[in-house]
């Protein structure tokens, strides 16, 4: 249990926001860059004096200003990945891990250090310097390092900012089965939507130092202020599926997700992997009877949940079992005769849906096997 | 080849030792001092400064006429040294040393402050998420990335106090095998018809000496580069 309040002024900016997060593996505190995401898991650590608020983790009270409660960073026994690593130079990988490890108290420790060195995998590293392992590499023994020390809770801030596109790829699967393989919360800064829907299981909608929306990553992310906060784009829906069968022949895979089945191209991922599904309101198209000799595979009943108009567009609220947006323009919208309860039928066209709006999302992240160790870049 | 005569002999066993005194004594005022003016913030935190830096830009006789006073027998600090520890520092090598230690000091201050300063407070902060103290954090982390400074702060120390004269010939006078160092033993060479000579040994052995602990420092400092670069 996460119980964060905060308020600070930095010149300009000030700073507050206020979430719980119960329970979440992996909560993400997502927005633009400038939002103050650093600064509050800055607040977080103790590195940094808020004016006013509350930390607390798993009911252990960390800061409170009524109080007067502010324990240093080194007793919140809250570890920290930093965006570029802050590894000691001076300290083979070894010493490194076993920094925080050594000022932990034998009795508090949870974490073996054989195990951490074992999943990600940095076995072969141990003797080496810092200065001489990749960028990949270097994040590792940081998520190592900060595992060691038996943490509460674990934050990361855009710890994969630094790297590329591979080497992104080849850690997110590590940083999403950390929570279940060793009991650690992580509030993960991020303001990648790919990463928020691989790993978070709940998401701070961050706007100018303000959190704006809390809650599940589903519900935020379908919600119009998460996409108005995402760079411009449209409305989006985002729904957790399931992968029911490949259909090689047709180049589509058959997912079930609350609203029945929706088939999108093709995947890798094995059968019964559960997935999130992001689906574009633009790329929904309605209508009042079912149509026939259309190209369009994904036809859904649904109902008129709500109306709203914004920018010269409408954004239609469909239930199907689960909601569902769907943005027209008003005059499609007066053509049609929309109304709140009306029944129609939704379309999403499956080439709509790109690899790149399907993240792999197990929710008991069991069924990650980690990858070797990359070669020395 | 060169053999040293016992006057040479003990001019600079002398020097070496009163100038590893100084930096063995001042270091860690040294470290505390920089990392003051590195890392606090404080009212008069300039006055603090100014002070440090003073014997850099004092005359030496001035200093060492300031020591006469403060640390003389009679004077104000010298005169509850002796009474209460029973220490002298007027007139024998603890003198020189104290002397060369209040001149050479700037010096020494302002290399391990830079080194200081450029240590990445990143990776102190991280110390501390790991549980580390703030004194644990200083000793294990900011030290030893520190120590390029720190080691040229101690060489440059070292070679200013060997070549330390008028602070150390005002406060603790020119006495053959107690504050008579290479400088002063020079010095007095001169001060005699027929001193050329050995004289001009004397400035061979300063020069001899100067060099060593320059490429000593070079190599040394190499090293611990090397060590934190990995």
């Amino acid at each position: 249990m996460l119980d964060i309040l905060l308020k600070k002024k930095q010149g300009g900016f000030s700073l507050d926001v206020a979430f719980q997060s119960d329970g979440a593996k992996i909560t993400a505190l997502f927005g633009p860059s400038g939002s103050g995401k650093t600064s509050i898991i800055n607040m977080v650590a103790g590195l940094v004096h808020p004016d006013q608020g509350r930390v607390s983790v798993d009911g252990r009270v960390l800061f409170d200003s009524r109080t007067g409660i502010n324990l240093p960073p080194a007793r919140r026994r809250i570890g920290y990945v930093f965006q570029e690593g802050r590894l000691f130079p001076h300290f083979s990988v070894r010493g490194n891990l076993t920094f925080g490890m050594a000022l932990t108290p034998a009795e508090e420790r949870f974490v073996r250090f054989d195990e951490v060195v074992e999943v990600l995998g940095i076995g072969a590293l141990l003797d080496r310097r810092p200065a001489k392992l990749s960028g990949g590499e270097k994040q590792r023994v940081a998520i190592g390092r900060a595992l060691l020390a038996s943490p509460r809770l674990l934050l990361m801030d855009e710890p994969l900012a630094s790297l590329d596109g591979a080497r992104k790829a080849e850690l997110l699967p590590f940083i999403a089965l950390l929570p279940s393989r060793f009991h650690v919360p992580i509030l993960y800064v991020s303001h990648s939507v790919d990463e928020v829907l691989r790993l978070a299981d709940q998401l701070v909608l961050m706007e100018q130092g303000r959190s704006v929306d809390f809650g599940s990553v589903e519900d935020v992310m379908s919600r119009p202020a998460f996409s108005t906060q995402s760079g411009g784009r449209d409305v989006t829906t985002v729904v957790v599926a399931q992968i029911l069968r490949h259909d090689q022949e047709n180049g589509t895979s058959h997912l079930a997700f609350p609203g029945g089945v929706i088939r999108v191209p093709l995947l890798s991922a094995p059968i019964g992997r559960h997935l999130r599904v992001r689906i574009d309101a633009g790329d929904v198209m309605l209508a009042l009877q079912r149509p026939t000799g259309l190209s369009v595979q994904n036809i859904f009943a649904a109902r008129v949940a709500g109306l709203r108009s914004e920018n010269g567009l409408v954004d239609v609220t469909l239930d199907l079992g689960c909601p569902l947006h769907s943005e027209i323009s008003m005059q499609a919208c007066a053509d049609l005769g929309l109304t709140v309860g009306m029944p129609l039928f939704a379309l999403v066209k499956s080439a709509a849906i790109s690899r790149s709006d399907i993240a792999l999302h197990d929710p008991s992240q069991l069924a990650i096997v980690p990858s070797p160790v990359e070669e020395e870049g | 080849m060169f053999t040293l005569t016992p006057l040479e002999v003990e001019a600079l066993r002398l020097s070496l030792w009163v100038s590893g005194w100084a930096v063995v004594a001042s270091l860690p005022c040294g470290v505390f001092c920089a990392w003051l003016l590195a890392r606090r913030q404080f009212p008069g935190k300039s006055l603090v400064d100014g002070v440090i830096h003073l014997p850099l830009v004092l005359p030496p006789v001035v200093v060492g006429y300031a020591l006469l006073v403060l640390f003389g027998r009679r004077g104000v600090i010298g005169a509850w040294l002796y009474d209460v520890l029973g220490i002298t520092l007027a007139f024998n090598w603890k003198g020189a040393a104290l002397a060369s230690a209040v001149i050479s000091f700037p010096l020494m201050v302002r290399a391990i402050r830079l080194s200081l300063e450029n240590v990445d407070q990143g990776i102190e902060a991280a110390a501390a998420t790991l549980g580390a103290g703030p004194f644990r954090v200083f000793f294990t982390v900011t030290l030893p990335l520190a120590m390029p400074g720190v080691l040229a702060g101690i060489i440059l120390a070292f070679a200013r106090s060997l070549s330390e004269f008028g602070a150390t010939i005002t406060f603790v006078s020119n006495i053959p095998g107690e504050t008579r160092t290479l400088p002063l033993a020079l010095y007095a060479l001169t001060q005699v018809p027929g001193g050329e000579a050995p004289a001009f040994r004397l400035c061979v052995i300063s020069v001899l000496i100067a060099l060593a602990t320059l490429v000593i420092s070079d190599a040394l400092s190499r090293r611990i580069d090397r060590r934190l670069r990995g």
